[in-house]
C-alpha cells in the first residue's frame, strides 16, 4: 500500500509499569501492561488518529514513540533509523524532529517564565542562535500561531485557555519538528475555542508539512482531523483504517460499540445501539485470548483461548478479530 | 400543561466581594417528567445556577435577586435548615466526580441506607433490603457484595451509579445532574445516560441536566436553555435548538463542533474568548464575538424575544437573521 517508508514506525512496542499499591501501599502490586504489542506506521505529512478509552494505552504509545518513556520491548524507527537502542546523547539529535503538545496548556507551561522565554527555551537547550536570533524566532513563532508579538513579554496566566494552547503549540514547533504527537491537545478547551485550535493545527500541518499522531478520546474530533485512525483497547490496536472507511464501516466489535456509544449529533437520530455491558477490565493481568472477549457481544470460545492477529482487509483496513478474519462476524450496522 | 415543579425567576448571583455578577436575569421552568438541558461553556454560570437552586452556594457567592419556587413554595425565603430539608426530600443533585460527593471512609451501602433511614424513616433491615433493590435497579452487578465496598474500590461508572442511587433514595421530584457523564468514557457515558433516561420516565422525575456537551443534550433533553457568560441566550425545545437555532451564539456553537457523519469541512470557529466575570461588555455579552453585531447590540443586554411557541432568543436581530 505504501509508496515510501513511513516517517515513524514501531513494531512490537510494549510498556509494562511496575505495579503500585500492594497491601496497605507496601510492596509492589501486580505490574500493568499499559502497551502490549503495538505496531504502528505513520507516513510523512499524514495525521494518524489514535482513539480509545481511558487506560487503553494511547498516551503511553505516544510517549513511547518519542522515547519520553523507555519501552519494555519493541523497535521504533524514525526516517528508517532505529531509535530504540540510542543513548541519551544520540537521542538528542532526533529529539528536535519529534515534539509533543499536551492537553493542559497551563500545566505544561512554567508560570514564572514569560511566553517569549518559554518559546525560546528549546533553542537555549539545543544551544542554537544568539539573543537576537532567539528574539526573531520567538516573533516568528508568535506570528505562526496567530498571537500578537507583544505576548512574548507576558505570563501564561494572562491568557485564555485557547491562547495558552497556542503558546504550547509555538513551544512545540520552535525547533521545526517533522513529527508532532498531539496528546488530547484540544480536549480541555471549550467547543468554540476547540474549533480555533483544530483549524490552527490543520493550517500548520499544511504550511510546515507536519506529521501528526493525534491522540484523543473524542471520536468526532479524531474523525475531523485524521487521514487514518487506529482504535486501541487494553494496550493493543484492534483496528486501523482510512478515516471515512473506519467511521462508515467499522469492523471490530469494539469499534462498532464505541461508535454507537457516541452521543448523536441532533435529537431523534439515535440509531441501533450496541450497548457494552460492564467496565473495562484492569490491564494488570496477562490476557490469553482477545482482550475484548470479556465484553464482546459476538464472543466465541476460541476468542478466550487465542489472541487474534491483525487481518488485512482491502483498502488499508486492518482488524484484529477472529470472526472478522474468517468472515463469520454478523454484518456491520452502519452508523451513518 | 401541568404546573411547573421548579420555577426560577430573574435570578442573579454575584461575587460577595466585588458585586460582579456571575449570572443575571436567569429564568426557567421545569415540569414533572421533563428534562431541561442547560448548556454552556466555561464561565456560562451553569453550575452556579444549579448550586443556587440547591441552596448550596459557596460563601464567596451571593444570590442578589430573583425567586426560586419548588412545587409552588418559595425557597429563597426559607431558613438554611428548611432549605436543607427540601434538598434532602424533594430535590437531589449528582455531580461530575462522585468521589467528591461520596464519603470515602464509609461503605457505599451505608451511605444509601443512611438516606433511607433518615429521610424515609426505614428500619435498618428495611433500608438494607431497599438499598439492595436500588443497586439492582441501577444495574450494579453483585449488589450484595458492592454494598460493602468503599467508593475507591469501585470504577468511575459504578461510583456514578452509587451516587444516582443515593440521590434517588429519598425519592425526590427534582434531580439536578451537573455534568454527570463528563468524567466517564464514552461507552460508560452511554450506559449512564440510558439509566438516567429510564429512571426519569419510571419516576416522573423533573431532570435539570447541566452540561457543556451538545451531544449529551441531543441524547436526553426535551428542552434546552443556552447560557452564555451568565445570561440566557436562547431557550427552546431540543429539536429546535439543533434544527432552527435562533441566537447567533447557538448557531456558531453548533457549527463549530466536528461531526461524526457528513463532510469534513473546515470548522467554523468563534474568534476570541468568553468575557470574564467583572469585565462583561455593556451590551449583549456575545456582541464582541458576533458576526451579526450592530450598534444597539453594544449598548444594553437584549431581552428574550419570542420567535416561536416555547422558543425565545436574546438577540435584537432575531427576526431578520432568518
Amino acid at each position: 500500500m505504501r509508496a515510501a517508508a513511513p516517517l515513524v514506525e514501531a513494531s512490537g512496542l510494549a510498556k509494562t509499569f511496575a505495579g503500585r499499591g500492594g497491601v496497605l501501599g507496601f510492596g509492589a502490586g501486580p505490574s500493568v501492561r499499559a502497551v502490549d504489542g503495538v505496531d504502528i506506521a505513520i507516513d510523512k505529512g499524514e495525521t494518524l488518529g489514535l482513539v480509545g478509552e481511558s487506560g487503553c494505552g494511547k498516551s503511553t504509545t505516544g510517549r513511547l514513540l518519542l522515547r519520553l518513556i523507555e519501552p519494555s520491548a519493541g523497535v521504533i524507527r524514525f526516517r528508517g533509523e532505529e531509535l530504540s537502542g540510542l543513548s541519551k546523547a544520540e537521542l538528542r539529535r532526533f529529539r528536535r524532529h519529534m515534539q509533543i503538545i499536551f492537553q493542559d496548556p497551563y500545566g505544561s507551561l512554567n508560570p514564572r517564565m514569560t511566553v517569549g522565554d518559554m518559546i525560546a527555551e528549546a533553542l537555549v537547550i539545543h544551544g542554537e542562535g544568539d539573543r537576537g536570533d532567539r528574539v526573531r524566532v520567538v516573533a516568528d513563532m508568535l506570528d505562526l500561531v496567530r498571537l500578537p508579538r507583544a505576548a512574548a513579554q507576558r505570563y501564561p496566566h494572562e491568557f485564555s485557555g485557547g491562547q495558552r494552547q497556542r503558546v504550547g503549540i509555538a513551544r512545540a514547533l520552535t525547533l521545526r519538528p517533522e513529527f508532532v504527537v498531539c496528546d488530547e491537545a484540544v480536549s480541555a478547551l471549550d467547543v468554540s475555542v476547540q474549533a480555533q485550535i483544530i483549524n490552527l493545527l490543520q493550517d500548520l500541518q499544511r504550511e510546515l508539512g507536519l506529521t501528526y499522531l493525534f491522540i484523543s478520546h473524542n471520536l468526532a474530533v479524531v474523525r475531523h482531523i485524521s487521514n487514518r485512525v487506529s482504535v486501541m483497547y487494553l494496550g493493543r490496536i484492534v483496528e486501523t483504517a482510512p478515516t471515512d472507511e473506519l467511521f462508515r464501516k467499522p469492523e471490530h466489535p469494539y469499534t462498532r460499540a464505541l461508535l454507537s456509544a457516541v452521543p448523536v449529533d441532533r435529537p431523534g437520530t439515535a440509531s441501533r445501539r450496541t450497548r457494552l455491558k460492564g467496565d473495562l477490565p484492569g490491564a494488570a493481568s496477562r490476557i490469553v485470548g482477545c482482550r475484548f472477549a470479556t465484553r464482546c457481544p459476538h464472543v466465541q470460545d476460541r476468542c478466550r483461548q487465542s489472541d487474534p492477529a491483525p487481518t488485512q482487509l482491502p483498502g488499508g483496513h486492518e482488524v484484529a478479530c477472529h470472526r472478522v478474519a474468517d468472515g463469520t462476524l454478523p454484518a456491520t450496522e452502519s452508523i451513518v | 400543561m401541568p404546573a411547573p415543579l421548579l420555577r426560577v425567576d430573574g435570578l442573579e448571583v454575584a461575587l460577595a466581594s466585588t458585586g460582579a455578577t456571575i449570572i443575571e436575569e436567569v429564568s426557567l421552568s421545569l415540569e414533572p417528567g421533563e428534562t431541561l438541558g442547560v448548556v454552556g461553556e466555561s464561565g456560562s454560570g451553569k453550575s452556579v445556577l444549579a448550586l443556587t437552586v440547591m441552596g448550596l452556594l459557596p460563601r464567596a457567592l451571593a444570590r442578589t435577586r430573583g425567586n426560586i419556587q419548588l412545587g409552588g413554595d418559595e425557597l429563597t425565603t426559607l431558613s438554611p435548615d428548611a432549605w436543607r430539608d427540601r434538598r434532602g426530600r424533594d430535590m437531589a443533585m449528582i455531580f461530575q466526580e462522585p468521589m467528591t460527593a461520596l464519603n470515602p471512609v464509609m461503605r457505599v451501602g451505608h451511605q444509601v441506607e443512611e438516606v433511607l433511614m433518615n429521610r424515609r424513616g426505614m428500619s435498618a433491615g428495611d433500608a438494607r433490603r431497599r438499598a439492595t433493590a436500588l443497586f439492582e435497579r441501577v444495574e450494579i452487578p453483585e449488589p450484595a457484595r458492592r454494598l460493602a465496598a468503599f467508593p475507591h474500590e469501585l470504577s468511575g461508572g459504578m461510583r456514578q451509579r452509587v451516587m444516582i442511587t443515593i440521590a434517588l433514595a429519598a425519592e425526590p421530584r427534582l434531580l439536578i445532574a451537573d455534568e454527570p457523564t463528563t468524567a466517564l468514557d464514552v461507552t460508560i457515558q452511554a450506559q449512564i445516560l440510558d439509566l438516567l433516561r429510564d429512571l426519569q420516565k419510571e419516576r416522573g422525575l423533573a431532570l435539570l441536566l447541566i452540561t457543556h456537551d451538545l451531544g449529551v443534550i441531543a441524547e436526553i433533553t426535551d428542552r434546552v436553555l443556552v447560557l452564555y457568560a451568565g445570561r440566557v441566550a436562547e431557550v427552546a425545545p431540543a429539536r429546535l435548538i439543533f434544527d432552527a437555532p435562533a441566537h447567533p451564539y447557538t448557531r456558531a456553537l453548533l457549527a463549530s463542533r466536528p461531526a461524526l457523519t457528513g463532510p469534513r469541512d473546515r470548522l467554523v470557529s468563534i474568534e476570541g474568548a468568553v468575557p470574564s466575570v467583572g469585565a462583561m461588555p455593556p451590551g449583549c455579552r456575545f456582541a464582541p464575538r458576533c458576526s451579526f453585531a450592530i450598534g444597539p447590540c453594544m449598548t444594553a443586554p437584549p431581552a428574550l424575544i419570542a420567535c416561536a411557541e416555547r422558543h425565545a432568543a436574546a438577540c435584537v436581530r432575531v427576526g431578520e437573521l432568518g
